[in-house]
């Protein structure tokens, strides 16, 4: 169980309340209007910003004083989730060591993780050298490879075309399905919500909503959510 | 920022920034301690500060008024070459002041091919010595760069302002009046300020070109005091008046300075509709054609006298020119065990106390360090022993403002992008510096370790002070080779000096590029 119990994060004169749980699993899509804290919501739990009161938990672990590579979370960002500088295989193997130094057995997780996202022979690649949607493939064979309980996504492939896109979507929905990973995603675009979401936390009004069932928030939406949609 | 996790700790670069806090404040309380404030200055110390000021006012006056046309030429005109001139503006930085001197020399010098045309039309040759000589040498070096800092300040102007003035039929006065004018009234202070800053300073300039009662700047005066009557007093006390000198010139410069003159595209090309008349083009021409050949053709002298020269260079001139590379190497390795953590403290939001420390090595000059580092050393060990050391370190210093500079933006663009990434992968410590800092920086970290190896490679300063007669950097040789008149040998070493600091710039600065992704 993910449970922010009276979170509350502030930034300069903004600031954000969440008090609510999540179910092992669950898919869910953060959803709001932009400025209203989605990203923010994100960035606390993945301990980026810190709380200026209350507390996450995951299964009962105190996450709030956890540094952000030691909690069970595996994050993708907007932009900037490979190292340009790193191979495939090397960008894949840091979600096992830091330090890179890794035995025949992490070697050949990296390869398994390379396979089902379909990047097979690409390992020696640069990041320069692949296309944007392969690029994301590289970043959610790492996240498999860290084999974290939670997986958050900050709007990783809001650059992709649409149709690119919802591969990817499909792809992540497939990915967590077969780990049990529970999935946390940004998303400004209902469709994306109702393609991999059963559930949806709505932040607006300085507030982060308790999750609801994405098909029965979506066809009738409060008003917060209804100016947003139009 | 203490809001959130680094992926790295800052205390390595406060570490840094306090070693070169206490290297600078340490010498400068060691010459305070030892000045006599009861003494005074004497007549020929006041004579060494009217000189300091008036040269370099005249230096920075006729940089920056040369500059001005030279600029305005090279923003409005296309011609083959462009590009490799305005490359060609920064190559000054990095040239050994001893290599442009001989240059100088053999092209106004008294035997010199300016001397030699005005003696075909029975004149009296020139006489480059004193005053104008070394105001023609800060003119050399500092051209240059006030050029670039105007130029950039074209660069600057929105392309949208040159459209609009084309729009209105703006004629070369109007052009003036609406963009040329106001962007040098916002650049020029700044350039002035730097250039006067420099000049401030200089002391291989006045060594080769000035000296006597009547030419002697401050820093000068402290080698003299120092090397020739040993008064350690007198050269404590001129030390700290080019201190404050030094301090309140760069405080002004860091105040009123736009840019510095680094930045690439400088060279990107503008689209420009005014400017046609067949005045504006010969006169443009004619501004292009001058300072190209102000600044191409004392280096095509060192490399046609230098050539003979080369074939015939005694032993001591190697030894000189490996004791170089030594303190180049030495040098450079100690800028960067300061700048990148420096850079990377910075970077993490600890920047004002770090920043400060790096900008002290403007204000401080190298000989006033190296006379407080001589007062401290002496009582304890033989300081002329410790000549390449010292000379590395006070290099290493010196470079250290320019090195910030070019590391620091980068530090910064990849700790704002790759943190979040690296931390949330737990790529923290040691690990984020190996993976990801310093690979992602290393362009930067070759560009900054060029300009100080070249600079350290050229240097001729506290090395004067500290070498006994035993020891010798390569410009050293250079300098005692053309003070026992055996010009050609100087200008052959001078040539192999230069071709030393160029290719260890280049070797630095392309290594660092090579293979990296953008």
């Amino acid at each position: 169980m993910l449970r922010l119990e009276d979170c509350l994060i502030e930034n300069g004169g903004f600031s954000l309340h969440a008090d609510l749980e999540i179910v092992p699993g669950s898919r869910i899509a953060v959803i709001g209007p932009s400025g209203a804290g989605k990203s923010t919501l994100i960035e606390a739990l993945a301990g980026f910003r810190s709380l200026s009161k209350g507390t996450v938990r995951w299964n009962g672990d105190d996450l709030t004083k956890v540094e952000p590579g030691k909690r069970p979370i595996a994050m993708l960002f907007q932009d900037g989730n490979l190292f340009p500088h790193l191979t495939v295989a090397q960008n894949v193997g840091l979600g096992i060591h830091p330090n890179l130094r890794l035995d025949s057995a992490q070697q050949a997780k990296v390869q398994a993780a390379l396979a089902r996202v379909g990047l097979d022979d690409m390992e020696d690649r640069k990041p320069a050298a692949l296309s944007g949607g392969q690029q994301s493939r590289v970043a959610l064979a790492r996240v498999l490879v860290q084999g974290r309980d939670l997986l958050l996504l900050d709007e990783p492939f809001a650059a992709l075309g649409p149709a690119l896109k919802a591969e990817m979507l499909d792809l992540v929905a497939e990915l967590v399905a077969e780990s049990g990973a529970t999935l946390l995603m940004v998303s400004h675009d209902p469709n994306d919500a109702r393609r991999i979401a059963d559930q949806v936390v709505l932040v607006a009004d300085s507030q982060a909503h308790p999750p609801m069932e994405t098909a029965a928030l979506l066809d009738n939406p409060p008003p917060a959510l209804k100016a947003y949609l139009g | 920022m203490a809001d959130c996790a680094q992926p790295v700790s800052a205390r390595a670069g406060i570490g840094a920034a306090l070693v070169v806090a206490a290297l600078i404040f340490g010498t400068l309380a060691a010459v305070v301690l030892r000045a006599e404030p009861g003494r005074g200055l004497g007549a020929s110390d006041w004579a060494a500060l009217r000189f300091t000021l008036i040269q370099a006012c005249l230096s920075a006056g006729l940089s920056v008024a040369l500059a001005v046309p030279v600029a305005r030429a090279l923003a409005r005109r296309r011609f083959i070459g462009r590009r490799l001139l305005i490359a060609l503006l920064g190559a000054p930085f990095i040239l050994p002041v001893i290599v442009a001197i001989l240059g100088l020399l053999q092209v106004f010098g008294r035997a010199g091919w300016i001397s030699d045309g005005l003696a075909l039309v029975g004149l009296e040759p020139v006489q480059i010595y004193g005053l104008h000589g070394v105001v023609l040498a800060h003119v050399f070096f500092n051209l240059p760069l006030a050029t670039r800092l105007i130029l950039q300040g074209w660069q600057e102007t929105p392309a949208e302002r040159f459209r609009l003035a084309a729009q209105l039929g703006a004629d070369a006065r109007a052009m003036r009046q609406l963009l040329e004018y106001p962007m040098l009234r916002r650049v020029v202070p700044g350039a002035l300020a730097v250039v006067f800053a420099i000049c401030l300073s200089s002391f291989a300039v006045a060594l080769t070109l000035g000296g006597g009662p009547r030419a002697t700047t401050i820093e000068l005066a402290i080698y003299q005091a120092f090397r020739f009557d040993f008064d350690l007093g007198r050269a404590a006390m001129l030390s700290g008046l080019q201190l404050v000198l030094t301090g309140a010139a760069a405080l002004v410069a860091a105040k009123v300075a736009v840019g510095e003159g680094f930045g690439t595209g400088l060279d990107r090309p503008l689209q420009r509709w005014d400017g046609n008349s067949t005045t504006s083009r010969i006169m443009d021409g004619f501004w292009i054609i001058l300072a190209a050949a102000f600044l191409l053709l004392p280096l095509a002298a060192i490399a046609l006298s230098g050539v003979p020269g080369l074939v015939g260079l005694k032993a001591s001139v190697w030894v000189a020119a490996l004791n170089s590379i030594l303190v180049a190497t030495l040098s450079t390795v100690l800028m960067l065990i300061l700048a990148v953590p420096m850079a990377t403290a910075v970077a993490l939001g600890r920047g004002t106390m770090i920043e400060v420390a790096g900008i002290l090595g403007l204000a401080a000059s190298p000989l006033v360090i190296g006379t407080g580092l001589f007062i401290v050393i002496y009582p304890i060990a033989d300081p002329f022993a410790l000549a390449l050391p010292v000379t590395a370190l006070v290099n290493a210093v010196m470079a250290l403002p320019f090195a910030l500079r070019i590391l620091v933006p980068r530090a910064k663009s990849v700790v704002g992008r790759y943190g979040r990434l690296s931390m949330s992968l737990d790529v923290r410590g040691w690990p984020f510096v190996r993976r990801v800092l310093l690979p992602r920086m290393r362009a930067q970290i070759g560009f900054s370790a060029g300009l100080a190896a070249a600079l350290s490679m050229g240097d001729l300063g506290v090395v004067a002070l500290f070498a006994d007669p035993e020891f010798a950097t390569l410009p050293l040789q250079v300098y005692r080779l053309m003070g026992a008149y055996r010009m050609e040998s100087a200008a052959g070493a001078a040539l192999l000096l230069l071709a030393l600091s160029m290719s260890a710039f280049w070797i630095l600065d392309r290594g660092g590029r090579w293979h990296a992704e953008a």
